[in-house]
C-alpha cells in the first residue's frame, strides 16, 4: 500500500500554525529549516496558511523562506479543529503532492499530522529533534532520541509520500527574516459548511500568568531524580528564587507527581536556552539535553562521576545536592547580606 | 454508554540499550508494565460507567505477555479484555498499529466512547489516539483534563500550552486523556488475582481480523528506522570543583559572579 508514483511529488510544505493571527515560532523556525532542507533538494517551499483574518502575516511567511503561501481565509477555520484543517490539508496535498510536509510538534500539530498521516497513509515521525535531507533518494531524515539513555534513531519513510514530520518547538534556530525574498500568495476557496462540522469549539480560555516562562527565562535550576523528595523540592526553589532563576525538571519527577508536566526539559518538554543551567541530581540523558545543550553556561551538581551530564557540563561538582544545594543557599545569603 | 479503552504493555525502564556489535537492543529489564498514561484512560472508564453504566472492554496489540496489562484493567474493573497478537504485528509503527486496532473496533462494532491514553512512556508519540479515529471516521477530541457525558454530546476540557478550550461532539468519538484527569485507583491484589483465575482474555490473531494483510505489521509500516546509534553529547572541557560543600560552594558563586550570572 505504498504510494504509487513516487516521482510526481515534489516541493516541501510547512503547515503555519497561528493564534489570533500570530504565527507559531516553531512555524517560523519549520520555514527557516524548510529553506535549507528544500535548497539541497532544489525544490520549493511552500507555506500553509489557515484561519481567519491571518492574511496579513502572509507576506512574512515569505520573508522566513516560503515561496508560495496558500491562503485558506474564512470563518469556518477561526478556531483550530482536526476535521476542518484535515480536510482543507489534505485537498491541497493531493493537489499539490508535496514529498515533505513538516509541522510543529505542538499540542495542535500532534493533534493534527497524525490524523492527516491516516487519512494520506503515509508515514509521521514525531517529535524529532533534527532533521537531515539524503539528496539521492530524496528523503527526509528524521532525527531524535531513541528509548536509551544516548540512543539516537535516523528515521525515514521510503515508500509513501508526502514524508511527514513533527519536530519540536525551540530545537532549530530562527534567523533573521530575509525582506527583499519574493513569493507569490495563493488564495483558496474552503467548501466546508458549519452545519456539517461534528465538533464545536464552545470556549477557548487563556492562562494569564505573568511569570516569565522556562522558555524565556535567563537561568534554569533543574531537578532530577537525585531531588528525591518534596523537601528537597523546596530547597531547589529556595535556590531558585535566590538566583533569579525559574525551576525546570527531568521527566521522572513529573511522572512521580512531584512537579508539573509544563517544567519538563527535554525531548517530549520544553526547550530552553538560558544564560545559565544548573542541573542538581539529573543524570544527562540524551532526551534531557535534546531539550538544553544550547544553555550557555551549564553547571552539574551529581554524586556518580560517571553521569552523562559531566559530559557536556561546564562546571562539575561531584556531590551530594542535599549538601551542595545547602551550601550554595548559604553562601548566595551571606552575599546578599553584604550589599 | 459502552466504553472500549487502549491500552499498551511499555517497558518498565526507559533504560534500553543498542548493542553495536550485533545491532540489536538490549531491554536491560524484560518486566512490561500498564502504561502509565493509559491507567488514567481506564480511571475515566470507570467514572463514566459509574454513573452512565454499560460495558467497558480493554484492548491491546502486543506480544502474549502483554495479557498481564490486560489482566490489570480487569483488575482494575474493566468487563472485557481482547488482546490482538499474532507475529504478524510484529514491528508496527503508529500507523500500522493503529490499523490493527481499527480493525478489532470494527468487529466489536457497539461502543459510545473509544478512550486512549494521551501518551505512551515508550513511544511518546501521542499518535495512535488520532490516527485510530481518522481509521473509524470519529472524531478526536484530544488532551482531555476531564469529560462531561450529556444525553446525546461529550465535552471534554482540552489542555493546550497556554490554557484549554471546551470542545464538543456526538457520540461515537475517540478522546485521549491527560495524566492530570484522575488518579488512577490501584486495584487491590485479590481482584488482580481474580482476573487470571476467573476472567479471559479473548486473544484475536491477524485471522481474526480480516483486513488487508499490506498494512499489517513491519510491512505495512511506512516508517523504517535506518540507523540506531550511540551518540554521547559533548560540548568542551569540564572544570571540576572539589572539596568540601562549604569550599566548593563559595567557588561556584564566585564564577557565577564573575560571569555576571548573579
Ligand atoms: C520517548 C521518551 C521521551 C523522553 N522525554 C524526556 C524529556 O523530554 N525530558 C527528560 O528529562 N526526560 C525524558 N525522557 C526520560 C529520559 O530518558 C531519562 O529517563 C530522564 O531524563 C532521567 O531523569 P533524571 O536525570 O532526573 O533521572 P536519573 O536518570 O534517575 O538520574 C538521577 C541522577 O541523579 C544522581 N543522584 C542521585 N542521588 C543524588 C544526590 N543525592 N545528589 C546528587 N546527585 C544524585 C544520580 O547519580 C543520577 O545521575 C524520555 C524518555 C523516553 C523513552
Ligand atoms: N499497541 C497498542 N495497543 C493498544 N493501544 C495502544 C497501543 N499503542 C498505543 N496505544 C494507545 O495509544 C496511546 C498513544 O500511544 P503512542 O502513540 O505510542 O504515544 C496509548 O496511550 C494507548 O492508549
Amino acid at each position: 500500500m505504498s504510494t504509487d508514483n513516487l516521482e510526481e511529488y515534489n516541493g516541501l510544505c510547512v503547515f503555519i500554525e497561528q493564534r489570533d493571527g500570530n504565527p507559531a515560532r516553531v512555524s517560523l523556525e519549520l520555514l527557516d529549516e524548510g529553506r535549507t532542507l528544500a535548497d539541497k533538494l532544489g525544490a520549493d517551499v511552500t507555506a500553509i496558511l489557515i484561519g481567519e483574518n491571518v492574511s496579513g502575516i502572509a507576506q512574512e511567511l515569505i520573508y522566513y523562506g516560503a515561496d508560495r503561501v496558500i491562503i485558506a481565509d474564512d470563518p469556518i477555520a477561526k478556531d483550530y479543529r482536526t476535521e476542518v484543517y484535515t480536510d482543507i490539508i489534505v485537498e491541497q496535498v493531493l493537489k499539490e503532492k508535496p514529498e515533505i510536509l513538516l509541522i510543529g510538534a505542538t499540542c495542535i500539530g500532534r493533534d493534527l499530522a497524525p490524523r492527516l498521516s491516516a487519512r494520506l497513509n503515509t508515514g509521521c515521525t514525531a517529535d524529532c529533534t533534527e532533521l537531515d535531507i539524503d539528496t539521492e533518494m530524496r528523503l527526509i531524515i528524521a532525527i531524535k532520541p531513541f528509548f536509551g539513555r544516548n540512543l539516537m534513531a535516523d528515521i525515514v519513510c521510503p515508500f509513501h509520500r508526502p514524508q511527514m514530520v513533527t519536530v519540536r518547538p525551540g530545537v532549530m534556530e530562527l534567523k533573521a527574516q530575509d525582506r527583499g525574498r519574493k513569493g507569490e500568495l495563493i488564495y483558496i476557496d474552503i467548501n466546508l459548511k458549519e452545519a456539517d462540522t461534528k465538533v464545536k469549539v464552545l470556549e477557548t480560555v487563556r492562562s494569564t500568568s505573568d511569570a516569565v516562562s522556562l522558555e524565556e527565562a535567563d537561568k534554569v535550576v533543574a531537578a532530577g531524580m537525585g531531588v528525591d523528595n518534596q523537601e528537597g523540592f523546596e530547597m531547589l526553589k529556595e535556590l531558585a528564587d535566590l538566583l533569579g532563576a525559574q525551576i525546570g525538571t527531568t521527566s521522572l519527577p513529573v511522572d512521580a507527581g512531584w512537579i508539573s508536566e509544563d517544567k519538563k526539559i527535554g525531548q517530549t518538554g520544553k526547550t530552553i536556552r538560558p544564560r545559565l543551567y544548573i542541573g542538581c541530581g539529573v543524570s544527562g540523558a540524551i532526551q534531557h539535553s535534546a531539550g538544553m545543550i544550547n544553555s550557555e553556561l551549564i553547571v552539574a551538581i551529581n554524586t556518580n562521576p560517571k553521569a552523562d551530564i559531566f559530559n557536556f557540563a561546564d562546571y562539575g561538582i561531584i556531590g551530594d545536592v542535599s549538601k551542595i544545594v545547602p551550601a550554595l543557599i548559604k553562601e548566595l545569603k551571606s552575599i546578599k547580606d553584604l550589599t | 454508554m459502552d466504553i472500549v479503552v487502549c491500552i499498551k504493555q511499555v517497558p518498565e525502564t526507559n533504560e534500553i540499550g543498542w548493542d553495536p556489535k550485533t545491532g540489536t537492543l538490549i531491554r536491560e529489564s524484560t518486566g512490561g508494565i500498564l502504561n502509565p498514561n493509559d491507567k488514567n484512560a481506564i480511571e475515566a472508564a470507570l467514572q463514566l460507567r459509574e454513573k452512565h453504566g454499560g460495558l467497558i472492554t480493554a484492548i491491546s496489540m502486543g506480544p502474549p505477555q502483554a495479557g498481564d496489562a490486560l489482566r490489570e484493567a480487569l483488575g482494575m474493573g474493566a468487563d472485557k479484555a481482547i488482546l490482538l497478537s499474532d507475529r504478524q504485528f510484529a514491528g508496527a509503527d503508529t500507523l500500522s498499529t493503529s490499523y490493527a486496532l481499527s480493525l478489532a473496533l470494527k468487529k466489536i462494532v457497539r461502543f459510545d466512547l473509544i478512550l486512549c491514553g494521551k501518551e505512551s512512556s515508550d513511544g511518546m508519540t501521542a499518535q495512535v489516539g488520532p490516527q485510530l479515529a481518522e481509521l473509524l471516521n470519529l472524531p478526536q477530541l484530544t488532551n482531555a483534563m476531564e469529560i462531561i457525558i450529556n444525553s446525546n454530546s461529550v465535552r471534554i476540557k482540552q489542555k493546550l500550552e497556554d490554557g484549554f478550550r471546551i470542545l464538543k461532539t456526538s457520540f461515537p468519538a475517540l478522546i485521549t486523556v491527560e495524566r492530570e484527569m484522575n488518579q488512577p485507583r490501584i486495584p487491590p491484589m485479590d481482584s488482580i488475582m481474580e482476573a487470571y483465575r476467573e476472567k479471559d482474555v479473548l486473544v484475536w490473531g491477524v485471522g481474526n481480523l480480516g483486513g488487508d494483510k499490506e498494512r499489517i505489521g513491519l510491512k505495512g509500516s511506512p516508517t523504517q528506522s535506518r540507523k540506531v546509534y550511540t551518540k554521547i553529547v559533548k560540548k568542551g572541557e569540564i572544570t571540576l570543583l572539589e572539596g568540601e560543600p562549604d569550599k566548593v560552594a563559595r567557588e561556584l558563586i564566585q564564577i557565577l559572579k564573575n560571569k555576571d550570572l548573579l
